[in-house]
C-alpha cells in the first residue's frame, strides 16, 4: 500500500513551482495552477484535500479555486488510487481493434472492476478517452510521466504487468 | 452617449443606448416578449448564457450588415446593433429550442414541487408552465446528491440545481471569501464547498435570493409555510452594513421570513446583509412601508391576496 | 509522391535535435523573416497561402491573424493549441515527438508576425513525453539564439513556454483552453468578445493548432503563392491526414488536398487498403464530431463524382450526403464494425467530455447516450430512434460552444445513412447482441441522377 507520506512541499518543488510562475505575467500566478497539482500529484500520488490546499497556499490561491479545477480535469485523481495507474483508451478508433477486450482482460486478471484498484494497491485501471494515439491502438499510459505502451494484447499485456510488478521502489 | 440603436423585437420597435443586451431592451418593452432568463443576473457580473432559456433568433443583425445570425443566440449576454431585428415568441424555431431547453433542464430535476420551499416563488416551475412539454421523455434514473447544510442558515438541495452559478458569482462579487463553488463537470457538476465547510459571512444569504429555483433555501424558513400563504410586505431599518431595504413574509403577524426585495425578474433591488435577513425577525426591528407589489399572476397574490387590506398589525408599543 | 512539407526530413536521423535540424535547413525561416520580413509581410504571405486551421475548424489563419487588436501598450500572445483530443486525430501527437523543432520555428515566425513577446503552447497533459520533447527543443534554440532577447540581433524578443493541461477534451476548443491556461475549469467563454479581441489575460491573442502554425515556415521561405500552388481550390496546401480503424496501414500521412479518398484508402503509399481482406463499410473522414458516412458515398458524391480529400469535396452534398474534412482523423471501419456500438462509443466521449456549463449539452449528451445505450443492449425501442433525432436537434446550434454541434452530428449521421442497421438493434435485439449488421447496402453503388437539374428541384 502507499507509503504514508507528509503532506508539505520540499524545497527542491517550490523551486519548481517558482519557476513555473515566472512563466506567467506578474499577477497571473493562477495559471500555474495545472502545472502545480502535475508536480504535486506525482509527487505525493494523488491529489488529497490536504494537496490541494498545500498548492493553494503556494499559489496564493483559495482552497475552493484548487478543488473546482482539480475535480474538472480527469488526470487529476481526487481519490486514492493505486501505484500504477493504468488508463486504457476506450474510445471509437481504440475500439475497432480491440480495446474493449484489453479492459476486459485486466479486469479479469487483477479481479477488478474498471475504475477499482487492485487488492495488493499496484494497479488501478481507468478507462479514459481518446489519448490521440489511435494509429497504435490499442493504447494504455501510466503516469506520472505518462509512459505510453502502444500496439496492446493480452501477451504484452501480462508482460507489462509482470515488469511493474518486478519494479523496484 | 446620445446615439442611441434602434431595435425591433417581435414587431415592437424600441430605441436604446449601444451596450444593451437584446434581453434587456425586451424588457424595457415588457410583457410576453421578454425571454425567461434562469441564469442572466443583472447585478451580477458575466452573468447569463448558461441555461440557454432565452435564446432568441437575430432576423436581422444590423442596417449596415442585415445578415441573419446563423444561430439562435443568448439574448442575456448578446448587445443591440443598429436596426437589429430580432425574434423571439414570433418565431417558431425559437419556440421550439426553447421548449427543448425546458425539457432538458428537467430531466433530472426532481420535480418534487410538493415538498419544495421554493413553490410559488420558482422560476423553473414558471418556465415549464409556460413552455414546457406536459410530459417528459426521459425514462432513466434521474440524478440524485445528497442534501447539505452549508452553515447553520442556508440549506444546499443540489438535486434541484440548474448551475446557473448565480450563486457563485454571488459569493465571488458580494461576499469577501468564496467557499463554495461547481465542482466536477458535465452532468456530474454540482454546486459544493467539496469538503464540510460553512458558507458564513455577513453576505451569503444573498445566495438564496438569487437562486432561481429551491436548490438553495432559507433553512429558517423551511417548512414554515406555503409561500402562497404568506403576506409579502415592504420594510426597512437602518443598518450600517446593507440598505436595510427588505421584504418582510408575514404568517398571521409573525414575520417569517426576510428576503431582498425582488423584482418582476426575480432580480433583488440590494443584496441585503444576514442580520437583517436572519436575525432581525420581529415586526418592532423594521419600519413597514407597504405591500411588496406582486405580479397579479403570481401564486402569491392568487390567495386572495388583497393589497389594502391586509397590512400586519403593528403595535410597537407591545412588541 | 506528393510533396512533404511538414514531414519533408521525418526519416532524417537524429531530425529532433537542433544541430540536425539546423543542418536540414531549419530556422532559415526565422532568419528571412526576421532580417527581411516585417510582421505585416509574413500576415501578407500567410493570407495568400490560403492555408486553412488545420484543428478543424478551417477558417483561414491569414485572416484570422490580420483580426488581431493592436491596442498601444498591451501585450499579444500567441497560444498553440496542442491539445489534440479529437478522437481518431494524432497528427499533432506525430509531429510534436518527431519533429519538434518544426513547430518552435513556426512558433518563431508567427510570433513575430503577430507581435507577440511571448508564447504558449498548451499540450494535452497526457503527453507529457511531448512536454519534455518540446521544453528541450525550446532549450536548444533558445541557447543557439533563435528565442530569448533581441534574437538574431533583430531587436525582437521571444519566450516560448509549454502549459500542460490536465485531461479535458473540451480546452481544444480556444476559449476553453484559454480558460484553462488561466488556472480556471475549462468553460469556453460566451462570444463575442473573440479572442483577437480579449483572449489570454484580456489581451489580443490568436490561438492556432500545431499543424497550422508548423506551416508557416515553409510558407514564408517559399511564398504564399507557392503554397497556394499545391492542392485544390480553396483547399490549399498539404495536410496531416491521421489515418486509424480497420485498415492495413494505420499512420499519419501528409497529403496534397484534392487526393482521392478511394487512393487514400486503397493505396499502399497510404492507409494500403481494408485489413484482412475486409471489405469497407464506414468512414468518419475528419475527427468523431464529422458525420459518418456509409463506404458508397464517401467514395463518391451524390452526382458520381469521385469524392477527394478536400475541405469542399469531402463537404459536398451538405449534412445529406457529405461529411467535413475536420481535424483530419479518418477512421475507417470495415464490415465488422457496428455501427450503433460506434456511435454510442463517440456520445458516451462527448457525454464525458461535455464541461457542463450550458444546459443542452451538460443534460442532452448523457440522455443520447443512455438512449444509445439501451439501444446497443438489446433493450431499445423504435420510438427510440425519433427520439435520439429529436435530442440531438435539441443539442445542436443551441449551445454555448460548438461541442454540442460536435456531440449532435455523429448521431444524426449515423441515423440519417445507418437507420436500418439502428432499426435492426430494435427488432431483433438477440440476434444484435450475438452478431452483427454486416455491410448490408452500404457499399452498394448509388443511383446516379440523370441530370444535376433533378437534384435542383
Amino acid at each position: 500500500m502507499l507509503a504514508v507520506k507528509e503532506i508539505k512541499f520540499s524545497e527542491e518543488m517550490l523551486k519548481q513551482v517558482d519557476e513555473i510562475i515566472k512563466r506567467y505575467p506578474e499577477g497571473k500566478e493562477k495559471s500555474a495552477l495545472l502545472p502545480v497539482l502535475h508536480l504535486a500529484q506525482a509527487e505525493f500520488g494523488w491529489c488529497s484535500t490536504e494537496v490541494m490546499d498545500q498548492v493553494a497556499s503556494v499559489l496564493n490561491i483559495k482552497p475552493i479555486e484548487v478543488y473546482e479545477v482539480a475535480t474538472f480535469y480527469t488526470m487529476f485523481h481526487v481519490k486514492p488510487v493505486g501505484k500504477y495507474v493504468l488508463e486504457v483508451c476506450r474510445t471509437g478508433p481504440c475500439c475497432l481493434v480491440g480495446a474493449e477486450k484489453i479492459i476486459k482482460y485486466l479486469e479479469d486478471k487483477l479481479e477488478i472492476k474498471e475504475g477499482e484498484t487492485s487488492a495488493d494497491g499496484l494497479f488501478t485501471v481507468k478507462g479514459v478517452e481518446c489519448l490521440a494515439a489511435c494509429g497504435t491502438g490499442p493504447v494504455l499510459q501510466i503516469g506520472p510521466e505518462y509512459t505510453f505502451y502502444e500496439h496492446l494484447t493480452t501477451d504484452s499485456v501480462d508482460q507489462l504487468l509482470e515488469d511493474l510488478k518486478g519494479r523496484k521502489q | 452617449m446620445s446615439e442611441k440603436f434602434k431595435v425591433t423585437i417581435d414587431n415592437i420597435v424600441i430605441e436604446v443606448d449601444p451596450g444593451t443586451t437584446i434581453l434587456n431592451a425586451a424588457r424595457m418593452i415588457g410583457g410576453d416578449i421578454v425571454p425567461p432568463a434562469m441564469c442572466y443576473y443583472t447585478k451580477l457580473q458575466g452573468s447569463g448564457g448558461k441555461c440557454r432559456t432565452c435564446l432568441v433568433k437575430v432576423s436581422q443583425g444590423s442596417e449596415k450588415d442585415p445578415r441573419p445570425m446563423p444561430k439562435l443566440v443568448a439574448s442575456c449576454r448578446t448587445t443591440v446593433m443598429d436596426g437589429m431585428v430580432v425574434q423571439n415568441i414570433t418565431s417558431p424555431e425559437v419556440i421550439e429550442a426553447r421548449k427543448g431547453v425546458v425539457e432538458i433542464l428537467l430531466i433530472n430535476h426532481p420535480l418534487d414541487c410538493p415538498v419544495c420551499d421554493q413553490a410559488g416563488e420558482c422560476h423553473l416551475q414558471d418556465l415549464s408552465f409556460e413552455h414546457g412539454a406536459e410530459q417528459t421523455r426521459y425514462e432513466f434514473k434521474r440524478r440524485t446528491f445528497e442534501r447539505i447544510d452549508i452553515g447553520d442558515k442556508i440549506q444546499l438541495h443540489m438535486n434541484r440545481c440548474i448551475l446557473c452559478y448565480r450563486c457563485v458569482f454571488t459569493a465571488d462579487q458580494i461576499t469577501n471569501e468564496r467557499v463554495h463553488g461547481v465542482l466536477n463537470r458535465g452532468d456530474a457538476s454540482e454546486i459544493s464547498t467539496y469538503i464540510t465547510k460553512a458558507v458564513d459571512n455577513d453576505f451569503s444569504g444573498n445566495m438564496i435570493d438569487v437562486c432561481p429555483v429551491g436548490a438553495l433555501t432559507d433553512k429558517t424558513f423551511r417548512f414554515k409555510n406555503r409561500v402562497w400563504f404568506t403576506k409579502p410586505v415592504d420594510a426597512h431599518c437602518e443598518c450600517d452594513k446593507c440598505s436595510g431595504k427588505v421584504t418582510l413574509w408575514y404568517k398571521g403577524e409573525d414575520v417569517i421570513r426576510v428576503t431582498g426585495r425582488k423584482d418582476q425578474y426575480g432580480e433583488v433591488q440590494d443584496f441585503i446583509c444576514n442580520t437583517c435577513r436572519f436575525d432581525k425577525k420581529k415586526t418592532s426591528d423594521w419600519t413597514i412601508e407597504k405591500p411588496t407589489e406582486i405580479d397579479p399572476r403570481s401564486v402569491i397574490s392568487a390567495n386572495h391576496y388583497e393589497m389594502e387590506h391586509m397590512l400586519p398589525v403593528i403595535d410597537k408599543k407591545i412588541m | 509522391m506528393a510533396q512533404k512539407i511538414l514531414l519533408k526530413d521525418i526519416d532524417v536521423p537524429g531530425i529532433e535535435t537542433f544541430d540536425v535540424f539546423r543542418k536540414q535547413g531549419g530556422y532559415s525561416a526565422v532568419e528571412k523573416v526576421l532580417k527581411t520580413m516585417s510582421p505585416e509581410d509574413v500576415v501578407e504571405e500567410v493570407k495568400k497561402s490560403g492555408l486553412r486551421g488545420r484543428g478543424g475548424a478551417g477558417f483561414p489563419t491569414g485572416m484570422k491573424w490580420s483580426f488581431l487588436a493592436k491596442p498601444e501598450g498591451v501585450p499579444r500572445y500567441l497560444v498553440c493549441n496542442a491539445d489534440e483530443s479529437e478522437p481518431g486525430t494524432f497528427k499533432d501527437r506525430y509531429l510534436m515527438t518527431k519533429l519538434p523543432h518544426v513547430l518552435i520555428e513556426g512558433m518563431i515566425v508567427a510570433s513575430y508576425a503577430l507581435g507577440a513577446n511571448t508564447s504558449y503552447i498548451y499540450v494535452r497533459g497526457e503527453m507529457m513525453p511531448q512536454i519534455r520533447i518540446l521544453e528541450k527543443a525550446i532549450a536548444e534554440a533558445k541557447a543557439a539564439g533563435f528565442l530569448g532577447e533581441n534574437i538574431l540581433g533583430s531587436g525582437y524578443d521571444l519566450e516560448i513556454y509549454v502549459q500542460p493541461g490536465g485531461g479535458a477534451y473540451i480546452c481544444g476548443e480556444e476559449t476553453a483552453l484559454l480558460e484553462s491556461l488561466e488556472g480556471k475549469r475549462g468553460n469556453p467563454r460566451i462570444k463575442p468578445p473573440f479572442p483577437a479581441i480579449a483572449g489570454l489575460y484580456g489581451c489580443p491573442t490568436v490561438v492556432n493548432n500545431v499543424e497550422s502554425i508548423a506551416a508557416t515556415s515553409w510558407i514564408v521561405l517559399n511564398g504564399g503563392d507557392e503554397y497556394a500552388k499545391i492542392g485544390i481550390g480553396r483547399s490549399t496546401g498539404t495536410k496531416l491526414i491521421s489515418a486509424s480503424g480497420n485498415i492495413n496501414k494505420p499512420g499519419v500521412y501528409e497529403i496534397e488536398l484534392g487526393l482521392p479518398v478511394e487512393e487514400f484508402i486503397y493505396s499502399d503509399e497510404y492507409c494500403g487498403g481494408i485489413a484482412n481482406g475486409k471489405r469497407l463499410k464506414a468512414v468518419v473522414a475528419g475527427g468523431s464530431s464529422v458525420p459518418i458516412l456509409p463506404a458508397n458515398l464517401i467514395l463518391r458524391t451524390v452526382n458520381g463524382e469521385p469524392r477527394l480529400m478536400s475541405y469542399e469535396s469531402l463537404a459536398d452534398g451538405g449534412f445529406a450526403s457529405g461529411t467535413m474534412l475536420g481535424s483530419g482523423g479518418f477512421i475507417v471501419m470495415d464490415e465488422d464494425a457496428c455501427i450503433v456500438r460506434n456511435t454510442w462509443n463517440f456520445s458516451r466521449f462527448y457525454h464525458h467530455e461535455s464541461c457542463g456549463q450550458c444546459s443542452p449539452c451538460r443534460e442532452g449528451t448523457g440522455w443520447m447516450e443512455k438512449i444509445l445505450h439501451r439501444i446497443e443492449y438489446g433493450h431499445g425501442k423504435m420510438s427510440d430512434i425519433d427520439l435520439l433525432w429529436d435530442v440531438q436537434r435539441k443539442i445542436e446550434g443551441n449551445t454555448i460552444c460548438p461541442l454540442g454541434d460536435a456531440a449532435a452530428w455523429p448521431v444524426a449521421s449515423a441515423i440519417r445513412h445507418f437507420r436500418d442497421e439502428f432499426e435492426w438493434h430494435v427488432n431483433e435485439p438477440k440476434a444484435a447482441m450475438e452478431g452483427n449488421y454486416g455491410l448490408a447496402h452500404y457499399a452498394d453503388p448509388l443511383p446516379v441522377p440523370a441530370a444535376p437539374s433533378e437534384l435542383v428541384k
